[in-house]
């Protein structure tokens, strides 16, 4: 098991106070805090290897481009990708799924064909479909969801055909932390010829991932939600896949040649090696440096370790809160061994926003409102809700804390 | 002349179907914007002594011992300038 006490030592902002108290953080499903381990890398980078990768022939650059394609090794393993090619570095979960969506929707998807969604997807997984939908006149369909927040697997069975084309699904919901079979997901969707992209936004981070063990033929997940810094993100792909892709974004690297022919007056250019052909323009190289420092991080503490910790928190939390007042409620599945570090709750007659602002008074922080998934919010007929979200460096003090606020909160009404 | 914005350091609105909106006063005036609303408010009740329920014309809302203050209905931004400028000032 994990010793959160002695990885505390390791998140210099843990150490400061809020309005008086000493910090809580909770909110990690929508960043986590930084290790000395990943400011030091980036700070590094900044000192000492400085430079334009793969522009140069000088020292620095090579320096920098030998640093930006290490990063690139130790994410494909990471997540036990078969090479490099397969790991496409963006800015975030978001511009992950929307490089699918244009660079594969876009072109492939039409009237014909269909992609199914899930109803507890991020608006990362909703909008990029429903844009390019609109464009190339594609059906989505959405599975639905069950009472207590879980995936109805009958539902998407009964979706799926052979006119599906793509899945889209979470791994791990970002409002109810419910861990969905992705394996399961990927088996049906495979049996009708479709694609499968996952959002792994809140699992990657959180337990061990393994994209040929899962078959999953795309992976989306953003660096600050693990440790690292924000601006930087991943696309994992299967490589036959993304080879047949044309790029994403036009600029240096990712193309080969670009020659101007003067008879037609126009210029013709080849693409760039994978994964470099999804990499347009000067990249973002010290976050790239900062992702690795914190893949290595997770590494070291070892993501079944990682997913047992949270595990252990969640089963701290929950009856606890269940059992502070009767105003406390919690949303979704009380199944804690289907769940990840997540929990929705929220206090009869407060809206989350008041419940969040108390909190913060205790130098608590956790999120407040849809969290960026309404369609699920309206499904649960909630206006909104709380989310405390635990990570490494909680600890069931911290939990007790939260609940003796939260008891103060409940004896409001 | 003082202006709201010497006492105001954000206004968010929250995400949610509520669509409330937040207020945060700048920390060095936290004190005294609360001190001024108090007086101008009428206060519904006092929760542990970090939440104050007020109301003031047809407006009620939450103010926070931290400097926060949590207000509904506010349709505009110049409803919500106007209430604060009768608030603060």
């Amino acid at each position: 098991m994990l010793n959160p006490y002695k990885i505390r030592e390791d998140f210099p902002i843990l150490k400061r106070k809020v309005n008086g108290h000493p910090l809580i953080y909770f909110d990690n499903a929508a960043t986590s805090q930084k290790p000395w381990q990943v400011i030091e890398a980036i700070d590094d980078f900044y000192k000492k290897h400085n430079a334009n990768v793969h522009r140069a022939v000088h020292t620095l650059s090579q320096e920098a481009s030998e640093l930006y394609e290490t990063a690139h090794e130790e994410v494909a393993k990471f997540v036990n990708a078969r090479s490099i090619e397969e790991t496409i570095f963006v800015r975030g979960t978001t511009e992950a799924i929307n490089l699918v969506a244009y660079s594969w929707g876009l072109r492939s998807l039409g009237k014909n064909d269909e992609i199914i969604i899930s109803l507890m997807e991020h608006h990362s997984n909703i909008v990029p479909w429903e844009i390019i939908s609109k464009i190339t006149g594609f059906k989505i369909r959405y599975i639905d969801i069950n009472a207590d927040g879980t995936l109805n697997y009958d539902s998407f069975e009964s979706l799926i055909s052979k006119r599906t084309k793509l899945v889209c699904i979470s791994h791990v919901s970002n409002v109810t932390g419910i861990v969905n079979d992705v394996k399961r997901i990927a088996k049906i969707a495979h049996e009708n010829d479709a694609m499968l992209l996952v959002d792994g936004a809140q699992s990657v981070p959180h337990m061990p991932v393994n994209v040929k063990e899962l078959d999953m033929d795309f992976l989306a997940f953003s660096g600050h939600k693990m440790l690292g810094p924000t601006g930087i993100g991943v696309l994992y792909g299967k490589r036959d896949l993304l080879e047949k892709m044309e790029p994403f974004h036009g600029g240096g690297l990712m193309i080969r040649e670009v020659s101007f022919n003067r008879k037609t007056g126009s210029c013709s250019t080849t693409w760039n090696a994978l994964p470099w052909k999804f990499e347009a323009g000067t990249p973002n190289t010290e976050g790239a440096v900062g992702l690795m420092a914190a893949v290595k991080y997770l590494k070291h503490l070892g993501m079944e370790n990682v997913r047992k910790h949270e595990q252990s928190l969640t089963e701290y939390a929950l009856p606890r809160m269940l059992n502070c007042s009767g105003s406390v409620e919690v949303y979704g599945t009380k199944n804690t061994s289907a769940k990840s570090g997540i929990i929705p709750f929220g206090v009869k007659g407060l809206s989350s926003h008041d419940v969040a602002l108390f909190l913060d008074n205790y130098g608590i922080m956790v999120r407040s409102g849809f969290h960026c998934a309404q369609p699920l919010h309206e499904l649960f007929k909630l206006s909104s809700s709380a989310r405390a979200s635990f990570y490494v460096y909680n600890t069931q003090k911290e939990i007790d804390r939260f609940i003796k606020v939260l008891k103060e909160i409940g004896g409001l009404q | 002349m003082t202006s709201i914005e010497d006492y105001v350091a954000r206004i968010d609105g929250t995400c949610g179907k509520e669509k409330d909106v937040i207020v945060t006063f700048k920390y060095e005036k936290k004190d005294e914007a609360i001190r001024r609303i108090l007086e101008k408010a009428t206060m519904k009740r006092s929760i542990a002594g970090i939440i104050s329920e007020l109301s003031y014309k047809n407006y009620s809302f939450r103010m926070y011992g931290s400097g926060k203050v949590i207000l509904r209905g506010i349709e505009s931004k110049e409803e919500l300038n106007n209430l604060l400028r009768q608030l603060l000032f």
